[in-house]
């Protein structure tokens, strides 16, 4: 079939930041189904709430560690919100600071976890409250390391001679998703740390 | 906005600068595969792919097939002892999961891996690496269960695996963590190609594809990933929860610990109800399709169908319960969900209202996919009836678990999905091979198939109203059920020769088909703008969408833009609604990675049927790959 020109295209860029580029919505998109993932994980432990007279099976996890894992969870989204603007000015001397201090939070938070893991009071085969609250918060675990580890990657990467042009895009969807481990884990706190107290 | 990201790129050569001979060929230099096997493993281009899934996807679907024979070569006469009782269980399981997770939801999403991105007129899916990876996650995982069942450690516990059936106290041995695994495979293999259609959808349309232009097989198949991001989570997390009960002694499903079976069944129909319509919304997106096509007129009411798609969509998480009616639920519950379940009938009935207008409006050509669409609607609704029979809780309680439930859902799925799905393979053959399959043996097929398979389902509805249930592997002549059984494997015996015609036809015509053309149906969507089979840039330009109809709108010259890389892979990056020209994003070159990550990550999931630690040790090497995976290969990959 003969084509007719209508446009010239020569003049557009080749990156952009947020909901103009592919990664961003596809990052959405994993939020998405991972963010299902977190709320039928919640919705099982509700069900077997109900389904129990006596719930809590046990003790509810102690709120020491959780509450400085959320607490930093809480403040990480300060540097989160700078590195973005940082990502979108294309301002390579702060991104490498912040991703630096991101990579640090990042792997404070996982420190905090771990702590976390170690006092719960309950054995995952114990019964079904302790195998919720270790798949649930393993679940969550899972992001955060998954994360963290692209964060360190991200670090490294713009400390390289790859450190330009579409990289700033992907640091601001690194940062991105970051908001959404940060996000998930509030509804996971309330239900797992709280409900057990009402 | 930096200075850096305004800059064009002056320095490399563009399609303008070209004439048409030597753009073609410059486009399918950037755009080709690689020879030899490293080549093919590390092949990114959408159609390669999505005739490997489109061919995987067949391969499951026979093998399921062969169980469903043996199935009724042991049901043919009573007290038969071809197959023994735990074979039988084996291959009815065998044959549910192979259907429903290696053959019914890939095949809707190979057919869109290969489809979408034309039709939308890009040159790549979005993700395209993700892509390969998911295809060999799928494969891989096929592979492990078949090869599991041929070492006699198939699944035996039916495609929803129930619990405590399956749980460690009623299955010891590996059988029923196979099967746990298989879903993890194929879901994460769903899931990452639900992603990329999502956004080739979104981000990917040639411009001017506004949405009220985008042709209803991708809204079908755009809703439908939408269904599988939403439903698939629910299955991974059940199934991962099932695997943990049965190797780290979690009690999720063990009532006396605190757990509950029914927990189970919530996680598995949550997923398991969108699941059905997982696999029949690609019908519909075939359907709407071919129907366009053969009646000469665009689809009649665009906006209803796309509006009854997103409200099948939603609907479709609202029935779950009513795979449950016989578990005791509280009344209110049950009522609501027999109303709901009655409710989504209205979304499918006004598309199947529009589809017989567009017919009745038209000036249909009875041509062999427009047979098989006209066959889905007579099977597609009787097996509805049969569902909204079922919807209703006394009715329910009746034949629950019997061959009644088991002729209904067949009537659906292989009315609502198989029909329309073999019109597609007619309809699109052309397109994939440069060759038309053979018409004659294309009528004779359909006549074969559809008279098969009333033969051998529609006797199922009366076994199972007069008792017999579903999952036994033989059954006492004094029961009555003789004859009905018999009639059933004959007509199944159809059923197969139908295939078997199917399969001499592709074999035949991909070698001897008359050639087709760039557009043989005098097609309207864009996949027929390019050549059959389309190179591998897939347009020489991309096109510039002015109408719903595009090839029907331009029919002198196709309008196209300009201004794109030659001599690296680009794509045009438009705007989510209006589809305005926005970014020249470049496209993942092909690389061997995502090979080397589908099998890592099959030895982790395997290994970790036998030895939990084997995430522990597994998951760092996964990592080390996926960074070599997404490690930019190159500094043009940073601009």
């Amino acid at each position: 079939m003969e084509h007719r020109v209508v446009r010239d295209l020569s003049d557009l860029p080749s990156y952009a930041f947020g909901p103009r580029m592919t990664m961003w919505w596809g990052t959405l998109s994993f939020c998405l189904l991972e963010g299902t993932g977190f709320a039928l994980a919640l919705g099982g432990y509700l069900y077997l709430a109900f389904v129990n007279p006596d719930w809590p099976l046990g003790p509810p996890p102690p709120l020491f560690w959780s509450g400085i894992f959320t607490l930093l969870m809480l403040a990480s989204l300060v540097p989160n919100f700078v590195i973005e603007r940082a990502a979108r000015g294309e301002n390579l001397f702060r991104v490498r600071l912040l991703l630096v201090v991101m990579s640090a939070a990042g792997l404070l938070v996982t420190g905090a976890r771990v702590m976390e893991f170690a006092v719960l009071p309950v054995r995952w085969d114990f019964n079904a409250y302790g195998s919720l609250l270790w798949v649930i918060l393993g679940l969550h675990a899972a992001h955060l390391v998954t994360d963290v580890v692209d964060t360190v990657i991200v670090t490294v990467l713009m400390f390289t001679r790859h450190g330009f042009g579409r990289r700033f895009s992907d640091v601001e969807d690194n940062a991105f998703y970051w908001n959404f481990v940060v996000l998930s884990w509030l509804p996971t706190y309330f239900v797992l740390y709280w409900v057990p107290r009402l | 906005m930096s200075e850096t990201m305004l800059e064009p790129h002056a320095e490399e050569p563009l399609d303008t600068d070209l004439p048409d001979g030597e753009l073609a060929k410059r486009l399918a230099t950037t755009w080709g595969t690689a020879g030899g096997i490293i080549g093919a493993l590390s092949t990114v281009d959408h159609k390669i792919i999505g005739r490997r899934y489109i061919l995987t996807g067949f391969l499951f679907l026979i093998l399921g097939g062969l169980a469903a024979v043996a199935m009724r070569l042991q049901l043919a006469v009573p007290d038969n002892s071809l197959i023994g009782p735990d074979l039988y269980n084996q291959i009815f399981t065998m044959h549910g999961t192979t259907m429903m997770f290696l053959f019914g939801v890939p095949i809707g999403e190979a057919l869109a891996v290969y489809l979408v991105p034309l039709m939308v007129g890009t040159r790549n899916i979005a993700f395209p690496r993700l892509n390969a990876f998911s295809y060999y996650v799928y494969l891989f995982g096929g592979l492990m269960i078949w090869v599991a069942f041929a070492l006699n450690i198939g699944p035996d516990n039916g495609w929803f695996s129930y619990v405590p059936l399956a749980g460690p106290e009623f299955s010891p041995g590996k059988r029923a963590d196979f099967w746990a695994q298989l879903v993890t495979f194929t879901e994460v293999a769903a899931l990452a190609v639900a992603v990329e259609i999502v956004v080739t959808v979104l981000k990917l349309r040639a411009p001017g594809m506004t949405l009220d232009r985008i042709p209803l097989f991708v809204w079908a198949m755009f809703v439908n990933a939408f269904l599988i991001i939403f439903a698939m989570p629910a299955v991974m997390l059940g199934s991962t929860m099932l695997i943990l009960d049965r190797l780290l002694d979690t009690h999720f499903f063990n009532q006396a610990e605190g757990g509950d079976p029914l927990l189970w069944q919530h996680l598995f129909w949550f997923f398991g109800h969108p699941e059905v319509y997982i696999i029949f919304l690609p019908g519909t997106a075939f359907v709407s399709a071919i129907v366009a096509t053969f009646a000469r007129r665009p689809v009649f009411g665009y906006p209803a169908i796309v509006l009854s798609l997103i409200a099948t969509g939603f609907l479709s998480f609202g029935l779950w319960v009513h795979h449950m009616f016989t578990t005791g639920l509280p009344q209110l519950g049950a009522t609501f969900f027999t109303a709901s379940s009655m409710m989504i009938a209205i979304p499918t009935g006004i598309q199947i209202f529009c589809w017989i207008g567009t017919l009745w409006d038209g000036k249909p050509i009875y041509r062999t996919p427009l047979l098989f669409v006209l066959g889905f609607f007579f099977i597609f609704v009787a097996g509805g009836l049969s569902g909204v029979m079922l919807a209703s809780v006394p009715i329910d309680t009746q034949v629950h678990d019997t061959y009644f439930v088991v002729a209904h859902f067949h009537y659906v799925l292989i009315g609502g999905a198989v029909f329309p799905l073999i019109g597609a393979i007619y309809y699109w053959f052309p397109k994939f091979t440069g060759r038309m399959l053979g018409e004659r043996l294309g009528r004779c097929h359909f006549w074969l198939a559809f008279i098969g398979f009333n033969v051998a389902f529609f006797p199922m509805h009366i076994s199972g109203l007069r008792g017999m249930p579903r999952r036994v592997y033989t059954y006492p002549a004094e029961m009555g059920w003789d004859t009905l059984n018999l009639i059933s494997t004959l007509g199944a015996a159809l059923f197969v020769v139908s295939f078997l015609v199917f399969i001499y036809n592709v074999a035949a015509s991909a070698r001897g088909g008359d050639i087709a053309g760039d557009n043989p149906w005098d097609a309207a969507t864009l996949e027929w703008a390019t050549t059959s089979p389309p190179p591998p840039h897939n347009f020489d330009r991309i096109p510039f969408v002015t109408s719903r109809e595009p090839l029907w709108a331009e029919r002198e010259t196709l309008p196209v833009v300009t201004g794109l890389a030659v001599d690296k892979r680009e794509v045009v990056i438009t705007t989510t609604t209006e589809a305005r020209p926005d970014l020249k994003e470049s496209s993942p070159d092909p690389t061997v990675w995502p090979f080397v990550s589908a099998i890592v990550v099959t030895v982790i999931f395997i290994a970790t049927i036998f030895t939990p630690w084997a995430l522990a040790w597994g998951a760092p090497a996964a990592a080390l790959v996926m960074i070599a995976w997404f490690w930019p290969k190159s500094v043009e990959e940073d601009k």
